[in-house]
Formats: structure tokens, sequence, C-alpha cells
């Protein structure tokens, strides 16, 4: 599998293992990676994307050579054993004012609203990533049929609680913040509170399961 | 305490920000142009969050604040507050009219304001960014191991949001004695881009190789007009679109601020403090860090010019930028020391 390293600035590089479609058995193995970097003082941060990791540290105290080679050598050493996982229910109201692009996905499906809504509902999901907005999960494990492109132009604004699907994930609003995905419903989950112990509603790894809201 | 007289949604309360809290998918934040208002916290002894300097020569910049005291950055004009407390207070940051009760003050200067006065800062003949630091840092709750206002998550400064007219503000207890009463200030300044035009170093990114041979020669040989839509998540640029040989469809990854992105449309956008965490569009450079206060220090419609530089010149240039603070906190760390006339 080729690993591309590339550099982010004056204190990061970016390790790119994506080959086409999304692969889970890398993305075990991306998490793995960002462990046992984040794990070395001299690391910063090692985040996570989807299927890659950005691993930013202090270019006056670090050599990026040094860097460079840690996360070749983390990444080869990295196993994609599935990490611990827990589920986490997300209730969600379909359709309607809360989810006003249904319609558009359910067509750019070929499917009704209500099987759409179904094939949402039984999709078990995997947390592959977090980032872009605090708390903000990118979740694999979509449907093919529901992977609808993003839209041409986002939203200004998408409020807290939107329940969506774009560029073949799904996700959910922490925040209310512009986004270009669809907008299939809204949950009640307070994904982020920054006042909490642990402000992020979902970990890395973890499996999500819509249900419908009662 | 002061008092906000004027509101804006571009006036927030800024610190260093909080660049260990990336893996939440929180922005690093902070101010937009941090020695700027590194040096106002260090006129007032207060702690910088300077996690650059040699801090064996800094006394105050302990590392128990790591995103230092927290001021307000303040982007529209003109700003006004009124003291409601004797405090000690610096401006630093863009040039431009500062006047404590219509009296003018000098550039990057910190001194005392009396119960009752009023500090105005007009619209900038030079940057676009001034910071108001105040003696012992504005009194607000660490979130997430900074003050920093994070408009998009809706936390940090104050109730997460912009600064409103009559919003009141406490300070911590103040470290040193202050400034005395004439004040004191930079013998260094922080500079600020030339009014022509805004040079910043970049390093390639990932994709660079990706834009056609044209693209990547006009990237670097054009200059750039900053877009109204220029603000803390990114600025916008107009100019030569930017062509890939072939559209590239790229899976969610980090970014940093300083990250040049190029939507389809071909026109950059460089991400800045409040950035997401992660983006999906082709990169085609980044940045260097010290040079990234100049593109926030440069006003909409100002043309910004891209200079390649090697990793080994970015980091040089950051280490000239630390040294030059730890100068500068030498010779303060110096002057505390001496007796000054009352």
């Amino acid at each position: 599998m080729t690993a591309r390293l590339s550099m982010a600035g004056t204190g990061a590089v970016l390790l790119d293992v994506a080959h086409g479609a999304f692969d889970p058995a890398a993305q075990r193995r991306v998490w793995a990676a960002a462990r046992a970097l984040a794990a070395d003082p001299a690391v910063v941060q090692a985040v996570p994307g989807v299927n890659n990791l950005l691993v930013t540290f202090d270019a006056l105290r670090t050599e990026p050579d040094y860097v460079e080679q840690r996360v070749r050598a983390c990444w080869q050493a990295a196993s994609p054993e599935p990490v611990p996982a827990r589920l986490v229910e997300i209730p969600v109201t379909y359709g309607g004012a809360f989810g006003e692009d249904l319609k558009l996905v359910a067509a750019h499906a070929g499917l009704s609203e209500d099987e759409t809504i179904a094939l949402h509902l039984a999709g078990e999901y995997s947390v592959a990533a977090i980032g872009a907005m605090p708390g903000f999960a990118y979740l694999t494990g979509l449907d093919p049929r529901l992977a609808i492109p993003r839209r041409d132009t986002p939203r200004l604004t998408v409020a807290r609680g939107a329940v969506m699907v774009g560029g073949g994930h799904a996700g959910v609003m922490p925040c209310t913040a512009p986004s270009g995905w669809h907008i299939i419903g809204r949950t009640d989950a307070v994904l982020f509170d920054a006042a909490r112990a642990e402000p992020g509603l979902l970990r890395i790894g973890d499996r999500v399961r819509f249900t419908q809201a009662g | 305490m002061i008092e906000i007289l004027t509101g804006s949604a571009l006036n927030t309360i800024q610190d260093q920000g909080r660049p260990r809290a990336m893996t939440l998918g929180v922005a690093r934040g902070g101010a937009m142009d941090g020695p700027a208002l590194a040096c106002g916290n260090m006129l007032l002894g207060n702690p910088t969050g300077d996690r650059t300097g040699d801090r064996t020569s800094d006394r105050t910049s302990d590392s128990g604040e790591p995103a230092g005291a927290a001021g307000i950055e303040i982007a529209f004009f003109p700003f006004r507050v009124r003291f409601l407390a004797a405090l000690a207070f610096a401006v630093t940051g863009a040039r431009g009219p500062v006047r404590l009760d219509g009296l003018a003050l000098p550039p990057d200067w910190a001194c005392w304001a009396a119960p009752g006065q009023v500090l105005e800062i007009g619209p900038p003949a030079e940057g676009c960014r001034t910071y108001l630091a105040l003696a012992g840092g504005i009194d607000v709750p660490l979130v997430l191991g900074a003050r920093a206002t994070d408009l998009k998550g809706g936390f940090g400064g104050l109730e997460g949001r912009a600064l409103q007219r009559g919003d009141v503000l406490r300070c911590g207890p103040a470290a040193e004695p202050g400034p005395p009463r004439c004040g004191w200030g930079l013998a260094e300044r922080c500079p600020l881009p030339d009014a022509g035009e805004t040079r910043v170093r970049v390093l390639p990114a990932a994709e660079f190789g990706d834009f056609t041979a044209a693209a990547r020669h006009a990237f670097l040989a054009e200059t750039w007009r900053v877009t109204p839509s220029a603000n803390r998540m990114g600025y916008r640029l107009e100019g030569e679109p930017l062509a890939l040989q072939r559209a590239m469809s790229l899976f969610s990854h980090g970014i940093v601020p300083g990250t040049v992105q190029v939507p389809p449309a071909g026109q950059p956008i460089v991400q800045m403090a409040d950035a997401n965490t992660c983006g999906g569009y082709p990169k085609i450079a980044t940045v260097i860090a010290p040079d990234l206060r100049l593109l926030a220090q440069t006003p909409v419609n100002g043309r910004i010019r891209f200079v390649e530089a090697s990793r080994a010149e970015a980091v040089a240039a950051l280490r000239d930028a630390a040294a030059r603070q730890a100068r500068r906190q030498a010779e303060f760390a110096a002057l505390r020391h001496m007796p000054i006339p009352a």
C-alpha cells in the first residue's frame, strides 16, 4: 500500500494512504499510527482524517525529518486490529421541515422517502475521523445508494442537530455552521459540549446507529 | 473593569488559542496576529503565551498559561471602551489613531487609564487588526485550555460570542506593577505588511504537483487580491484561476491555518485561525507560520504575493521570529528592574 508524505506547512506533515475507495483496514491502521504518534513527546497532535493522518509538531524544537521518519515507521508498524468501540444510538426525526433534502436524496437514489429513511436507519456506521467542526464525526458505512454528491454551493447555515449525507458519508451537525451536505433529518443529541468532561459525544472507531425518534 | 461602548461581530476576546484541541475538531483559533497580542501582554507583564521564546529571560511567561492572557482583537472600527476602574492597557497590532479621552497615544504603547476615561481606537492606516491588552488579562473562563472565542463552536471568550455594546469585562490580578504613568512602548515593533503588496512565503503542499505548470507558475508570479470574503475562517483571494491537470476528489484530511486550498473555481482560499480542522479541497501550498500574521494584517483589496520557500528557510524564519520576541522580552525584563521616576 503506497503511503504519500507531504509538507503541511512549517510544523505539520500529512500522510495520505488513500487509494481509490475508502479502505476500512487502512483506516484502522491510521488510528493505530495516530495513537503511537500521539505518545511521542515530539508530536503536538496526530489527527486522523479519512484514510490519511495529519501530524503537527513544534518546528523550533523538532526536526521535520525526525517527524517524517517517525510517521513512516509508525505507519509501517501499525496494525489494522479493531479498536475498542462503543455503540452510540442517535434518534432522528426524518423529513418534513427537519429534512429539507430528503426528497432530493430519495430521487437521486431512485427510492421513495420511506425507503430512503429505512436505508439510512439500517446502516451500521463507524466514526472514521473527527474534524472540520468541534465534535463533527465523519461516519463511514453509508449505503452507496445514498452517496449523493455534495451541493454545488454550500448552505451558509445549517442548524445544529441536522442529520446529513454527503460525499459518501453520513454526519450530524454539532453546531450551526455552513455545510454542503444534504439534510434528511434532525436529532436532539448533543454532539459537542465544551463544558463536558469529554466534549465530543463520539470517539474515533465508535459504531453509530440511527433510530426513529419516539 | 471595562465597558464596551461599540459592538461588532468582528471584535472578539482572543488569546493564543488551542493548538492541542484539533483532535476534537476544534480550530486553533486565537489572535490572528498572535505576536501583536503577545507584545501587548508583554508591555503589561501579562503571560504572553509565547511557546517559542526563551522562557528563562521572561519571568511572567510561565507554562501555566500556555495560551497567554486574553485581550480583545479589534477588526471593526472605531472601537470604544470606558474604563470603570484604574487599569493599565496596551494597544498593539494595526496602526491608527488611538485616543484616551481625546489625547493621542503613540503606537504599540502601554499606559494607565483612570476610572471613567474612554479609549477610542480608530480605523488603522496600516494593518487591519488591532489588539487591546489589559493588565491581568480578561477574566473569562478557560475552555479547553484557552480563553479565545470560538464563534463557530459558541464557546470561549464571553459566552462564545463577539463583544456587544454594554458588555462589562473584568480583569484578573496583574502580575507586575505595570508601565509608568507616562507609559512605555515597543522599541522594536512587529512589522506590518507594506502598503503595496504583502509578501508571504509558502511551502508546496500535497497537491502542488497536480496543478498545471501554468497554474504553478501563476500562483507564484501573479499578485492576488484579498476579497471582501476575508475573515477569521479564511481569506478568499482573487486572481488568475488555478487549474488542476485533472479533476481530483480527495478524502477529508486535517488542515492547518495557512493552508492554501483551491476549490474547483480556481480561486485560492487561505485557511486562517478559525478554519475548519478538516477539509477536502486540493492544497497548492501552505503559508509558513511566521508569515501568516502578515496576511492577517492585510486588509480587503490588499495585494498578496506568494514567495516559494524551502523547509529550511521556513524553520529559519520561525527561529528569527522567536529570537526577536525573546530579545523584546529580555529588554523588558531588564527595564522592569530599573528605577522609574514617578
